[in-house]
């Protein structure tokens, strides 16, 4: 007689009538494979945790945020945030489909030209840029965003010293009705901090101020935060034309539009609640044509929209280490990977999908990580089939900072792979091993020998 | 170790116990250890007739099956005068 197939004994208890704080939801429904390839083919072939990520996504995602844009407005560029994934594979599939560069410092500047980005579709943004840093970029002829005033009085200084003209814009903060108000980048509108600083680079003529730019938040669920903030840069650049008879050159947006993520205690999930490109589009797009640019005159409009394009292009795979109970008798289950390469676990109740057929039983749980931290809590609550030791799964949308802001701590860092259009997985990024990381250390020659 | 008397299962993996009103949902190889449990039978006659019929193996099972057995005993399906003893 054939064996039937193993689960382990489940028993759930039913509240009937009660909304049960782990909701209703349906993510248990296995994910077997990602485009094609087997979640356990590819465990197998590069070990877990693994990293993967979707040209195809992402392709898909850009085109549809392009046209959102596009069939709205006349000129629209965007520009690849380079902190949100700077993988070199991720930022040239962006490159290739026409986006622009922008960095926040002097190494994702290096990173961007090394891509073969030519520097002046380089938008350098960010408090810290070192003088070597500007000089570079002012002989590249990248755009530079000035963060504030000494920055702006060094440009000058460089521009004079150099004999070039730089091309800058400022870095306007403004209240949007959204809070926290981000004010510790660039300069105010509502103090006039902001037409200060314009009115100082235009009184030289050593500097040409070609933009106005402000990132008014990350995350963003109020599209209409988006048509405050493109009112008032456009109101600048009128007073700019008024003042000064010259024509900004283009209005530069910034990021932040919510990726598809759940927010942690959020009712709502991220797919339902997210606005979609259309609807930050529309309010971006109507606030600029309706300023008051004569037709020929509207300035170009740039994005550097990160985690919305990329989030859900990316998946981590990895494996079931442990199962226990906790003493209230909750179901604790032991991933191999933790908040160390999952940074975004503390904002996001990311979805998490089994990779294996499983029946409809499931269990509600705590998804801990590997560290001995008890930080280390990937999902507080999760409803999942009967996991055991070695069962896989595939949590979704971690594509957004997860790869850049991860910690080499306890662990190595996991590959990073990414499928190609025809279904075809590449290596990106290998694993860390010790070799590569004892590479960066010394140590000192008295202490290099020891007996114990 | 006896599920209480009075404790009603259905076909369909549902679990009642009259006494409070508290439901559970349990999956078939939970279903199949209540009902050997109501019927008297011993952790190591579950543990031999799911090892037999089942693709798992008795550490793996032996595992599971204390624990799905606190989990009854947390939700109050287990007489309490008898007090644990395999
Ligand atoms: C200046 C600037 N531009 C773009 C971005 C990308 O933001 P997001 O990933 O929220 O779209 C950031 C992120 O903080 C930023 O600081």
């Amino acid at each position: 007689m054939k064996k039937l197939q193993y689960e382990r004994p489940v028993i759930q208890r039913l509240n009937t009538g009660v909304m049960n704080k782990f909701g209703t939801r349906t993510e248990y429904a296995p994910v077997t494979h990602i485009e094609g390839n087997a979640v356990k083919d590819l465990i197998k072939e590069y070990g877990s945790p693994l990293f993967v990520i979707s040209q195809r996504v992402i392709e898909q995602t850009l085109k549809d945020a392009n046209r959102a844009f596009k069939t709205r407005y006349p000129k629209v560029q965007f520009a690849w945030s380079y902190k949100t994934n700077y993988m070199n594979a991720v930022c040239n599939v962006f490159h290739k489909n026409g986006s622009w560069g922008e960095v926040v410092s002097g190494f994702e500047y290096q990173k961007a030209l090394r891509n073969g980005v030519p520097g002046n579709k380089i938008i350098f943004n960010g408090p810290d840029k070192a003088e070597n840093e500007l000089r570079l970029a002012i002989k590249n002829n990248s755009m530079i965003h000035i963060d504030h005033l000494d920055e702006l009085y060094l440009i000058k200084e460089l521009a004079t010293e150099m004999n070039l003209r730089p091309k800058v814009a400022i870095r306007v903060n403004m209240d949007t009705g959204i809070y926290p108000m981000w004010d510790r980048f660039g300069f105010n509108y509502e103090n006039g901090q902001a037409w200060d600083a314009i009115n100082k680079i235009m009184l030289t003529d050593k500097i040409d101020l070609v933009g106005l730019h402000c990132h008014i938040g990350t995350f963003m669920l109020a599209p209409s935060a988006y048509a405050v903030a493109a009112a008032k840069l456009s109101d600048l650049a009128l007073g700019i034309k008024k003042k000064f008879k010259k024509n900004i050159q283009y209005i530069d947006m910034g990021g932040g539009f919510a990726s598809k993520n759940t927010l942690k205690g959020s009712y709502l999930q991220g797919p339902d609640s997210s606005p979609s490109f259309d609807q930050f589009a529309e309010a971006i797009t109507t606030a600029i044509l309706n300023a008051g640019f004569v037709e020929n005159e509207l300035p170009l409009l740039i994005l550097e929209t990160g985690r919305a394009l990329i989030d859900e292009a990316g998946y981590l795979l990895g494996t079931v280490i442990s199962n226990k109970r906790l003493s209230d008798g909750r179901r604790a289950t032991i991933m191999d990977f933790g908040v160390n390469i999952m940074f975004t676990s503390f904002w996001y109740d990311h979805k998490i999908s089994p990779a294996q057929e499983f029946s409809q039983y499931t269990e509600d749980a705590v998804l801990y990580g590997p560290l001995c931290m008890n930080i280390d809590v990937i999902r507080e609550n999760v409803t999942l089939p009967p996991l055991k030791r070695n069962d896989n799964v595939v949590v979704h949308t971690v594509g957004a900072y997860n790869m850049t802001q991860w910690m080499q701590f306890i662990a190595l860092r996991p590959a990073i792979v990414m499928i190609d259009l025809d279904e075809k997985p590449h290596l990106i990024r290998k694993r860390e091993t010790l070799a590569s990381i004892d590479s960066e250390e010394l140590v000192p020659k008295h202490l290099k020998e020891f007996k114990l | 170790m006896n599920i209480k008397k009075n404790i009603a299962l259905s076909d369909t993996g549902f679990v009642f116990n009259p006494s409070n009103g508290d439901s559970f949902s349990t999956n078939p190889i939970g279903m199949e250890i209540i009902k050997m449990l109501k019927e008297g039978k011993s952790t190591d006659e579950i543990k031999s007739h799911v090892v037999k019929n089942y693709m798992t193996d008795d550490t793996t099972f032996e595992r599971d099956l204390y624990d799905f057995v606190n989990m009854l005993t947390k939700m109050n399906l287990v007489e309490t005068d008898e007090k644990k003893k395999d």
